[in-house]
């Protein structure tokens, strides 16, 4: 083995850290992380999190109880940490945490990483009921010239289950969005080395997983 | 909003069964097969459902649901027995991304909104077998249409919709299996009664059905099964694999399925576009 061989293996595989926070979602993730070649690690130890090459904040369920999760695991500085300086994708509530707040089951302070809320999705639009969760494949807008949207077509379909969705202070962490009946949202944010989406890349089929491929490419071009 | 058609798979220990008003099942073959076939030609999502939950089937359908979530990225709920939190966390650590809960919710109605406010209202799925009655009312039945509960269905999704639950499953027991089509009255009752997506179910026996509860019936979202399994054998049937295990002895004598008429996921969604319906295509 060449002296560069460590160099090499991460450049073939980046380690990717799938922060385990007992808000389930984790095993989609992880192999959607497989079969685009990531090697994907389970994990709530912040060492191990801040040694990978990349991390993942997933999530599925209630606001506040993620909240403390994080706090009783003492995950909350580790994510900030890697959200500044890691490649780092946040997912669903992974999203929704990075914000300021929530008034999921009552406010809630979040991670404040991202500045602005987290708003639920109102029922009655223009005098018109709307179906809340927004639960179904919605098309997602963006800048084509996005790396991390590399060979999908602008206005592709990615799968949304969410009553909730983040309004950011600041425009220009905006990297998608999306219409639910009338209400244009944010449906990702990005800054220098994070993105986080509201859509399960995981669950959104062939164009879902080239969102992994494509991250792995920006992964592999900083390690 | 786009609306959505997922394949259901009713589900008893390692395979896929059908049967008629969920009595007298009859094997088709391997879940996972199936399941590919409708996940390669974009279907929007599936439904597992443990017919026969028990001790044993439980971890049968753990491994399931793994075998099935390494390969098939859309979303999978699965249900069946589900009867605490605990249940329902390791059916979701299994790789489904939602829950439907049934028989556990009608006993304890509390148990939708502890599992909402834990796993989110968008993992927790509420199932509801409706039989009618006499006098034109709906009644909720559990345990696959078998026990009576004297619950009203309007109230009782009403209630659904306010303990947290994500989603509801309006199933006619009358209309499964039989292929006469969706009971629309009940679905269109029930959907303009809540405002979180209805999936109707029971009854689906051609691309016609499908449409007319996504219209008529006002259904956020259509389960299939018949009408998809068959499509899928008669495939496979075409492609000469007919050695897989099951199946074999119902598809040699050739019984007729009765009304249903089979489909493959493309040609039913392209039925629902020329009816105007907007679906992911």
């Amino acid at each position: 083995m060449s002296a560069g061989s460590t160099a090499e293996y991460k450049m073939k595989s980046p380690k990717v850290a799938i922060i385990d926070y007992e808000m389930c979602n984790l095993f989609s993730v992880n192999h959607a992380c497989l079969k685009e070649g990531l090697t994907p690690i389970i994990t709530r130890d912040p060492k191990e999190i801040l040694a990978a090459d990349a991390v993942v904040l997933p999530g599925v369920g209630a606001f506040g109880d993620a909240m403390k999760n994080l706090e009783r695991y003492e995950l909350v500085d580790v994510i900030e940490d890697a959200s500044r300086n890691k490649p780092f994708m946040g997912i669903c509530l992974g999203l929704q945490l990075l914000f300021g707040s929530s008034s999921e089951f009552g406010e809630h302070p979040g991670l404040g990483i991202v500045e602005g809320n987290v708003e639920k999705f109102p029922t009655v639009v223009e005098g018109r009921g709307i179906k809340v969760p927004h639960i179904g494949w919605n098309r997602v807008s963006f800048d084509p010239e996005e790396p991390i949207f590399d060979g999908i077509p602008n206005d592709s379909f990615f799968y949304f289950v969410h009553s909730y969705y983040v309004n950011p202070s600041d425009d220009s962490v905006v990297l998608t969005s999306t219409d639910y009946e009338g209400v244009n949202y944010c449906s990702a944010v990005k800054n220098d080395n994070m993105m986080a989406f509201q859509f399960h890349p995981e669950k959104s089929g062939v164009l879902g997983l080239k969102i992994y491929e494509n991250w792995k490419r920006m992964i592999q071009a900083r390690v | 909003m786009h609306q959505r058609v997922i394949a259901k798979l009713d589900i008893k220990g390692p395979n896929l069964v059908k049967g008629i008003n969920l009595e007298g099942l009859r094997v088709l073959g391997k879940p996972e097969e199936f399941s590919r076939d409708y996940y390669e030609q974009g279907i929007d999502e599936l439904i597992y459902m443990d017919v026969v939950a028990s001790l044993y089937g439980r971890n049968s359908i753990h491994d399931l649901i793994s075998r099935t979530a390494k390969n098939i990225f859309i979303p999978l709920t699965v249900g069946g027995g589900l009867r605490s939190l605990d249940d329902i966390r390791e059916v979701l650590r299994a790789g489904a991304d939602k829950v439907s809960l049934n028989t556990a919710a009608v006993k304890d109605p509390n148990f939708i909104k502890e599992a909402a406010r834990y796993f989110g209202s968008s993992t927790i799925v509420v199932t509801i077998e409706a039989i009618k009655q006499p006098d034109g009312s709906y009644e909720v039945f559990v345990d696959n249409g078998r026990e009576e509960t004297g619950v009203e269905v309007l109230s009782w999704a009403k209630q659904v919709a306010e303990l947290g639950a994500g989603e509801i499953v309006i199933m006619s027991v009358d209309q499964e299996g039989t292929g006469a089509g969706y009971d629309i009255e009940l679905t269109r009752a029930v959907a303009s009664l809540v405002d979180i997506p209805v999936i109707a179910a029971g009854g689906a026996g051609n691309s016609a059905h499908v449409a007319d509860v996504l219209t008529d019936g006002q259904a956020d979202a259509a389960a299939i099964a018949s009408v998809f399994h068959y499509g899928h054998i008669h495939k496979v049937e075409g492609m000469g694999h007919l050695d897989q295990e099951g199946n074999v002895e119902f598809l040699k004598r050739k019984r007729s399925h009765g009304k249903i008429e089979p489909s493959s996921v493309v040609e039913l969604k392209e039925h629902l576009v020329e009816r105007g319906i907007h679906c992911r295509i």
